[in-house]
């Protein structure tokens, strides 16, 4: 594998680590503590919509994000031709 | 039947089924002993890791705490989920393409040295035995009560148990029995919290309840529980902070860093077959864990509203609203059932202030006069907040063989999570220490031995200092995660994303971070948790002397020392060689990973 490629591999990684750390960062520090006093103002059915981000959806958001990460990560260990056999 | 007899039953039938697994899946070698062969598929890994995972703090402790914290409970909920994200994207992949066996051996090999592994064994033993100490708190108390003994002699129990468990079989063992403690854990918890939800809400399913209105009426649970803890004097459940929010928010960073920096849930991801099942498994792990987590809130608010229900039955049911007169709170000896129970643990008591025979529950430091002009003299209840999740089923009444299938669950909960510890313990003196550093040529039965000695040890230490624990089951557990999340996480996250952090930095980091850490715990908790000698006076004497944060939060400042230090050593030191270099790039790139193995 020429170097050019490792490069631009790690790169697309680095790339989607990072968005995918952006939105777990703002649906539980965001969502779930800095912003849940404006957010409780919110109902959504009978809890407070911070008190939900921080107890319920965070942790729902959590688990799509590995997969989203996992799938997106093996389109890019194709595309760069780095997949396991 | 009695009670006691359905719960010997039920704890004694799943008892069977885990050691009938581990005799079935016994260990040969050493490499099974520690790693399962490397054939495990995801899903199961991932329950695996699940059970692992899922301990004494998770099962028994958690939902307790809050109940006790309302809102702020959030931080034991995101925090010891929101790590496994971390986990996926910065670790696991790599550290399967590593293709070594133990984290010391990864920084053996990263950081070419026996001395970054080494140090890295002292940090991964003062986390995990802390984390014991929780374990066996969790254990003291699911065993006093079921058992009816005290707490102390619970732990010895504990102890005993815990021991046998751990020597019986290795990893794979305890893979294939994790599944099944798995699969009585996650229903332990879930069927009490399903009956309790339909009864208190009129839906079956806890994450739908607590966001529900209270049967008969239309006002929601979480408002209801709001208005009634107020009335008491106690913080409003849904928006009180836990201390503050800057300590809600270090405290989740805390706990977040530390689940990727616990060996015994890394070491999971040696296991699979290959990178692309590593990233998976975390995210089924995560599922797994999910479960239990989404549903843990709803039984903390459920319980705490029986347990307001049984004390002031008029209030919650609405037929009175003088929360401060005297019929509304119960008469002592007419208390159900349960709470006599509890008293025998010594961990629920009731102490008649101002001797009315009733039983007065309230916040006692609240500025209200109300409570005064009624003639109360205090606070006279005291539940040990550990004792929440097993006594719920007894709360609210449910049958005999709910409230002995939470037992086997806690139970399963506690010595699994035990098990994968120790063994982490285990392989890390007897391979990590002994044979790659001090004996070389300890042969594979001795180092087997060596474990097995190592497990008894840890076990003594946890419990003995379990005996007067540091904190609260998951209190006491969130400080092993602190102590892990200023050392390894940082370490191990550097030897993948910097090619340029050499052994100097990653020890000098390490060894800074679970310095300030321990500094900070061991002035607020006595030195090594012993209690007596906590130095907080040498700080100004106040607790929480740093912006207001928690002993158990305290991981987050250690990790950002860790990293500052270990960068700033770096450059004031030799590079890195330039094979380590190489070695880093391989690492990055999945294709290449070779079944797992211990050599170097």
């Amino acid at each position: 594998m020429v170097q050019h490629d490792g490069e631009g591999y790690w790169k697309a990684t680095l790339g989607l680590i990072r968005n995918v750390l952006i939105v777990w960062f703002v649906v539980s520090y965001g969502f779930g503590i800095l912003l849940a006093p404006v957010l409780n103002n919110i109902h959504l059915g009978g809890y407070p919509l911070g008190f939900w981000f921080a107890q319920q959806g965070s942790i729902y958001c959590f688990v799509a994000l590995i997969f989203f990460y996992a799938k997106k990560m093996g389109q890019i260990d194709e595309k760069f031709d780095v997949h396991e056999d | 039947m009695e009670l006691q007899t359905t719960t010997y039953i039920i704890v004694g039938i799943t008892f069977a089924l885990y050691i009938g697994i581990a005799i079935w899946a016994r260990a040969g070698s050493t490499k099974e002993f520690y790693v399962a062969g490397g054939g495990v598929h995801p899903v199961l890994n991932g329950m695996a890791t699940g059970a692992d995972w899922m301990s004494a703090a998770s099962f028994i402790s958690m939902a307790g705490l809050i109940a006790a914290f309302g809102y702020g409970g959030c931080l034991f909920l995101m925090g010891w989920t929101g790590g496994y994200v971390l986990l996926a994207m910065l670790l696991a992949p790599y550290l399967r393409k590593f293709g070594k066996f133990t984290v010391p051996q990864f920084f053996g090999s990263r950081y070419y040295s026996k001395g970054a592994s080494t140090v890295a064994v002292i940090c991964l033993l003062i986390a995990s035995t802390t984390y014991i100490i929780g374990q066996m708190t969790g254990v003291g108390v699911a065993f006093s009560r079921f058992l009816g003994v005290s707490n102390a002699t619970g732990i010895y129990i504990g102890m005993g148990i815990v021991f046998m468990y751990a020597v019986f079989g290795g990893m794979k063992g305890i893979t294939y029995t994790q599944v099944a403690q798995y699969c009585v854990l996650i229903l332990a918890y879930t069927v009490p919290a399903v009956f309790i939800s339909l009864h208190l809400t009129g839906n079956p399913i806890p994450q739908l309840g607590l966001g529900s209105d209270m049967v008969g009426s239309n006002i929601a649970l979480l408002d209801k529980l709001d208005q009634i803890v107020t009335d008491l004097g106690f913080a409003q459940y849904t928006t009180h902070w836990r201390g503050s929010m800057l300590n809600t928010f270090v405290y989740t960073v805390s706990l977040m860093l530390g689940t990727a920096g616990l060996p015994h849930v890394i070491v999971r991801f040696f296991t699979v077959p290959k990178v692309k099942d590593a990233r998976s498994s975390a995210g089924w792990a995560l599922v797994f864990i999910a479960l239990l987590y989404t549903t843990a809130p709803a039984v903390a608010a459920m319980a705490q509203m029986n347990l307001l229900k049984t004390v002031n039955p008029g209030i919650v049911s609405g037929t009175l609203t003088d929360i401060t007169a005297s019929g509304s709170q119960i008469v002592y000896d007419e208390r159900p059932a349960w709470m006599k129970r509890w008293e025998v643990t010594g961990l629920l008591k009731f102490e008649d202030k101002n001797g009315d025979g009733r039983i007065q529950y309230y916040n006692d430091k609240s500025s209200d006069p109300k409570f005064e002009a009624a003639g109360w003299k205090g606070n006279e209840l005291t539940v040990n907040k550990d004792i929440m999740v097993l006594a719920n089923p007894e709360i609210a009444m449910l049958p005999n063989w709910v409230i002995a299938l939470v037992a086997a669950g806690g139970l399963a909960a506690a010595l699994s999570t035990a098990a994968g510890l120790l063994l982490a313990i285990s392989s890390a003196i007897s391979h990590d220490l002994l044979k790659e550093k001090f004996m070389p040529d300890l042969s594979e039965k001795g180092e087997l031995m060596a474990g097995k000695i190592a497990m008894a040890c840890a076990i003594v230490v946890a419990g003995i200092l379990g005996l007067h624990p540091p904190d609260f089951a998951a209190g006491t557990v969130a400080i092993a995660f602190g102590l892990a999340a200023s050392s390894i996480f940082p370490a191990l996250m550097m030897g993948i994303f910097s090619k340029t952090m050499n052994k100097q930095g990653a020890m000098a980091g390490m060894l800074a971070g679970i310095g300030v850490t321990m500094l900070y715990v061991f002035a607020h908790k006595g030195l090594f948790f012993i209690k007596g000698t906590e130095f907080l006076g040498l700080f100004g004497g106040e607790a929480n002397f740093f912006f207001g944060i928690e002993p158990n939060a305290f991981g987050t400042i250690g990790a950002i020392v860790n990293f500052a230090v270990a960068f700033a050593v770096k450059n004031m030191t030799t590079p890195v060689p330039s094979d380590i270099a190489d070695m880093v790039e391989q690492v990055r790139i999945p294709r290449g990973s070779k079944a797992v193995d211990g050599s170097h």
